[in-house]
């Protein structure tokens, strides 16, 4: 029985010392991060729906390396280092990318040579101002302001709503919550004062919830979202 | 030395008797393949390339392959299979779904058109038929990538590449939108007259086959023109998604001609493709809806092009045999995958028109109790159960086959606790009870118990009532309807009511809803918009409209938009265009347990989210239009991309 042990053994050894070969090429070693920005504060998202592309020339046909951005609006990609053209394609996001004149979005170079860490600067519609998440008495309850950033008049677009979403887990967002609270854009009387307030459904044992504020822009298909907030009840 | 001599002479002989021209020797007709001349000489021959053209056409929902699951998304039922969950677990569609891109099709399509127009020795009857036949193919499949991906490249020729290593002259870019829909139904109004007036011929292209092509295509381009004005991210500059709104009018009135030559005069057309007419030969409206899809006598008026299919001769699909009762089923392992949704199911209306939740509950919120199972679906629109198949009993008139389907969750006592069971069939025993007894239906609902249904309904439209047609190796032989009579009117319909003549379009519906039991007509006045889309939906369930309707309308991004559907939710508004309805519920019945109640051996009926959704449809701005794949944008620089993505 030992015997037959040491052979496995041997067989073993010498499949691996075999099958050991020199890879053509390293693996991509270089990573590109950073956040999604407005005058240097992080824009928060649906998590996994707001892409963006990343384009290598040079290697025949051109495709791009697809991302998202994440709950808090950061992103990172394992690449080889190189010169990359980063883009957000048109109609994504709660914010204005720059575009060329044709309409179609322009892009960032990006040389790569190491890792790096660049925040991509956009213009958002709106910006969700001191959000204020507490909770008690089986309730969540939230203020904050919406502040208007783009307001020229053939840019500039309504709020359709404002939403205040909590979840069991620490994703929030409009397909993953337990309860919501809706507020017309209409009903808004004063958008430096808003308020909404939601009854959290029995989840005992747990005694805390994840909560977050959603702004959803008329005509744009993202929303824009306050910081994830821990509020135990 | 005369040895030599005779070698040498035979020698010679034989480099003489080798030598041959090149020509007589090389150019030697093949027998494997037969040449474009002898091919485009014979009818019978080029039926048999034209066959093989029919049967690459492209549909959205099919009943061959795993066709169940195309019919088996966008919250209008469950499937249940588990390597399927993924439908209901997904949380919206890349943008790749639905792509269509087959330019070999269209070149061999091309190719088609060209050789048979260059043919010498067919008759000119034949000759003009089989042309029109390879066009009224290609405006189809040309109509079925315009739905899918917008304005494609406009391709009417076979390209021939000259192997001088510059392909720029074969990179043809996207046609505008509108330009695709007006080649289709320009395709459709030159050929009419070349394609028989019968209405008997089926599953070949009919003059009505291509008029209701050209009415429906025409709709479409009119709704996108009409509704894309609400959504302008969905567009490009250059029109190659997108519209103008001021097509619009010209598009409906389009839509409403062609409608109206196929519709009899007895229903308002002119009926001059054919004497087609809506199925009414059974006495029960609900076996008469459900025969429509099975009929294939000359007695169906109604089917006007359709996908035809024969047992025992190799054309046959397994649509049955995925989606029998699991119970009734023909086939151990195979069975009650497409279970219909509570959404759909509750949104047949009662038979004075008005609309309302299938009734669990009385307006204090107290269960109702119901003596048959069957109870909970009378007084509705026939179609219902045409359509889906509820759980019923032994006093119902309702069979499959012959036999009662065995849906039922399990026992519900009077202290409210459930009694059931994770295995289909299982015996318990009862508290008070002497011997176990069955306490959950052989059909479901289980939740996760795969290929019996999970929502409390099976499938009825397209199950095929044949002896063994649910075996895996006869299969069936129902047709797929791919245009019928009855979307012909609901068509005329709405183009009659957006072009502002809602009294037309009142007497086009109606003929439609009172073949269905619905016999007190809407006025002028309540043809609304809402009620538009609602009719197309319970009309053409599971016919694969429900997709193209909703991105024509733009309703897509409106009725999947990712929020989870609540039971408040569920409940409410229905029959609204806008309703939300991105999770597909279940209803589930339980047997009341209370010995000496008056309710005992009753029915209760609840609303349940199935387990295994949990996923919510999200419809993105960038799902309206299929993405373009970096490959053929690589390949054709002009290709521009979809918007949204």
């Amino acid at each position: 029985m030992k015997m037959k042990f040491q052979y496995i053994a041997i067989l073993a050894f010498f499949t691996a010392g075999i099958s050991c070969k020199k890879d053509n090429y390293k693996e991509p070693s270089s990573t590109l991060s950073g956040k999604v920005v407005y005058k240097g504060e992080a824009i928060g998202v649906e998590n996994y729906q707001v892409p963006y592309q990343l384009y290598q020339f040079g290697f025949g046909k051109v495709g791009s390396i697809d991302g998202t951005f994440t709950q808090e609006g950061t992103y990172s990609a394992l690449l080889f280092d190189g010169t990359y053209k980063l883009i957000i394609p048109n109609g994504q996001g709660p914010f204005k990318w720059k575009q060329l004149g044709s309409g179609a979005p322009d892009s960032t170079t990006v040389t790569l040579n190491g890792n790096q860490t660049l925040d991509i600067e956009v213009t958002p519609y709106y910006m969700i101002r001191v959000p204020n998440v507490t909770g008690g008495a089986n309730k969540v309850t939230a203020t904050f302001k919406a502040e208007k950033i783009i307001t020229d008049v053939a840019n500039a677009k309504d709020i359709e709503r404002v939403t205040l979403y909590i979840n069991k887990t620490q994703f929030v967002s409009g397909g993953n919550n337990i309860a919501t609270k809706d507020l017309a854009g209409a009903s808004i009387v004063d958008p430096n004062n808003i308020s909404l307030n939601v009854t959290v459904p029995g989840i005992a044992p747990q005694t805390y919830v994840y909560a977050r504020i959603g702004l959803k822009i008329a005509g744009v298909e993202d929303l824009i979202f306050s910081p994830v907030q821990k509020v135990t009840f | 030395m005369k040895k030599i001599f005779s070698i040498t002479l035979f020698a010679l002989l034989l480099v003489a008797g080798g030598c041959k021209k090149d020509s007589s020797f090389l150019d030697i007709p093949p027998i494997s393949v037969l040449p474009n001349d002898v091919a485009f000489s014979d009818p019978a021959l080029v039926l048999s390339i034209l066959g093989d053209l029919y049967n690459r056409q492209v549909d959205f929902s099919s009943l061959d392959g795993d066709g169940w699951r195309s019919f088996a998304d966008f919250s209008e039922s469950f499937p249940s299979e588990n390597g399927s969950s993924y439908i209901v677990q997904r949380t919206g569609w890349s943008y790749g779904e639905w792509s269509a891109w087959d330019y070999g099709y269209i070149r061999d399509l091309n190719l088609f058109i060209q050789r048979d127009s260059a043919a010498t020795q067919l008759a000119a009857a034949d000759k003009s038929r089989f042309l029109a036949e390879g066009r009224f193919l290609r405006a189809n499949y040309y109509f079925e990538m315009v739905k899918r991906m917008g304005g494609v490249p406009l391709i009417t020729s076979p390209l021939v590449y000259d192997y001088k290593g510059d392909a720029t002259s074969l990179q043809v870019a996207r046609a505008k939108e509108s330009d695709v829909y007006d080649f289709v139904i320009s395709e459709a109004e030159a050929i009419k007259n070349s394609l028989p007036a019968d209405v008997n011929e089926k599953s070949r292209a009919t003059k009505a086959a291509a008029l209701a092509m050209e009415a429906r295509a025409a709709l479409y381009a009119a709704s996108i023109a009409k509704y894309g004005a609400g959504t302008p991210q969905v567009s490009l500059p250059g029109n190659e998604v997108g519209i103008p709104a001021s097509m619009a009018s010209a598009y409906y009135t389009k839509a409403l001609n062609a409608a109206k030559e196929i519709i009899s005069s007895a229903d308002g057309g002119n009926g001059s493709a054919g004497s087609y007419s809506l199925y009414k030969v059974l006495p029960d409206l609900a076996d008469n809806f459900a025969a429509v899809f099975l009929d294939k006598s000359s007695v169906n008026q109604e089917a006007i092009f359709v996908e035809d299919f024969k047992a025992g001769a190799g054309k046959t699909h397994g649509f049955t045999t995925n989606d029998q009762p699991y119970s009734l089923s023909d086939e151990g392992g195979d069975a009650g995958r497409l279970d219909p949704s509570l959404n759909l199911v509750e949104a047949f209306e009662k038979l004075d028109n008005t609309y309302a939740p299938i009734a669990t509950v009385d307006g204090s919120g107290n269960p109702i109790y119901y003596t048959h199972p069957q109870d909970i679906f009378a007084g509705r629109d026939a179609r219902l159960l045409g359509t889906v198949m509820p759980p019923f009993d032994a006093a119902s008139s309702y069979r499959f086959k012959g036999g009662i389907v065995d849906i039922w969750a399990g026992y519900l006592l009077g202290d409210g606790s459930i009694i059931t069971s994770t295995e289909a069939g299982a015996l318990k025993t009862l508290p008070g009870g002497a011997a176990p007894v069955q306490v959950v239906g052989k059909d479901g609902p289980i939740n996760g118990l795969e290929l019996r249904t999970q929502t409390g309904f099976y499938i009825r439209k397209w199950l095929d009532p044949t002896v063994g047609s649910g075996r895996r190796g006869r299969g069936s032989d129902v047709p797929f309807i791919r245009y019928r009579y009855s979307e012909v009117l609901l068509n005329a319909a709405e183009a009659a009511f957006e072009l502002g003549q809602p009294a037309v379009a009142a007497g086009f519906m109606n003929k439609v809803r009172a073949r269905a039991g619905l016999i007190v007509p809407l006025t002028a006045g309540e043809i609304t918009f809402d009620r538009i889309v609602h009719e197309r939906r319970v009309e053409l369930a599971f016919e694969g409209h429900t997709l193209f309707d909703m991105k024509r309308w733009r309703l897509a991004h409106v009725v999947w938009d990712g929020t989870p559907t609540t039971l408040a939710g569920l409940k409410a508004g229905i029959g609204s265009a806008t309703k939300r309805n991105t999770q597909p519920w279940g209803l589930w019945n339980y047997r009341y347990y209370n010995p000496g109640n008056p309710n005992d051996g009753k029915w209760i009926f609840r609303e349940v989210l199935p387990a295994n959704v949990t996923g919510s449809n999200r419809f993105q701005f960038g799902n309206y239009y299929s993405f373009i794949g970096d490959n053929i944008r690589a390949a054709n620089p002009k290709i521009v991309k979809q918007p949204n993505q």
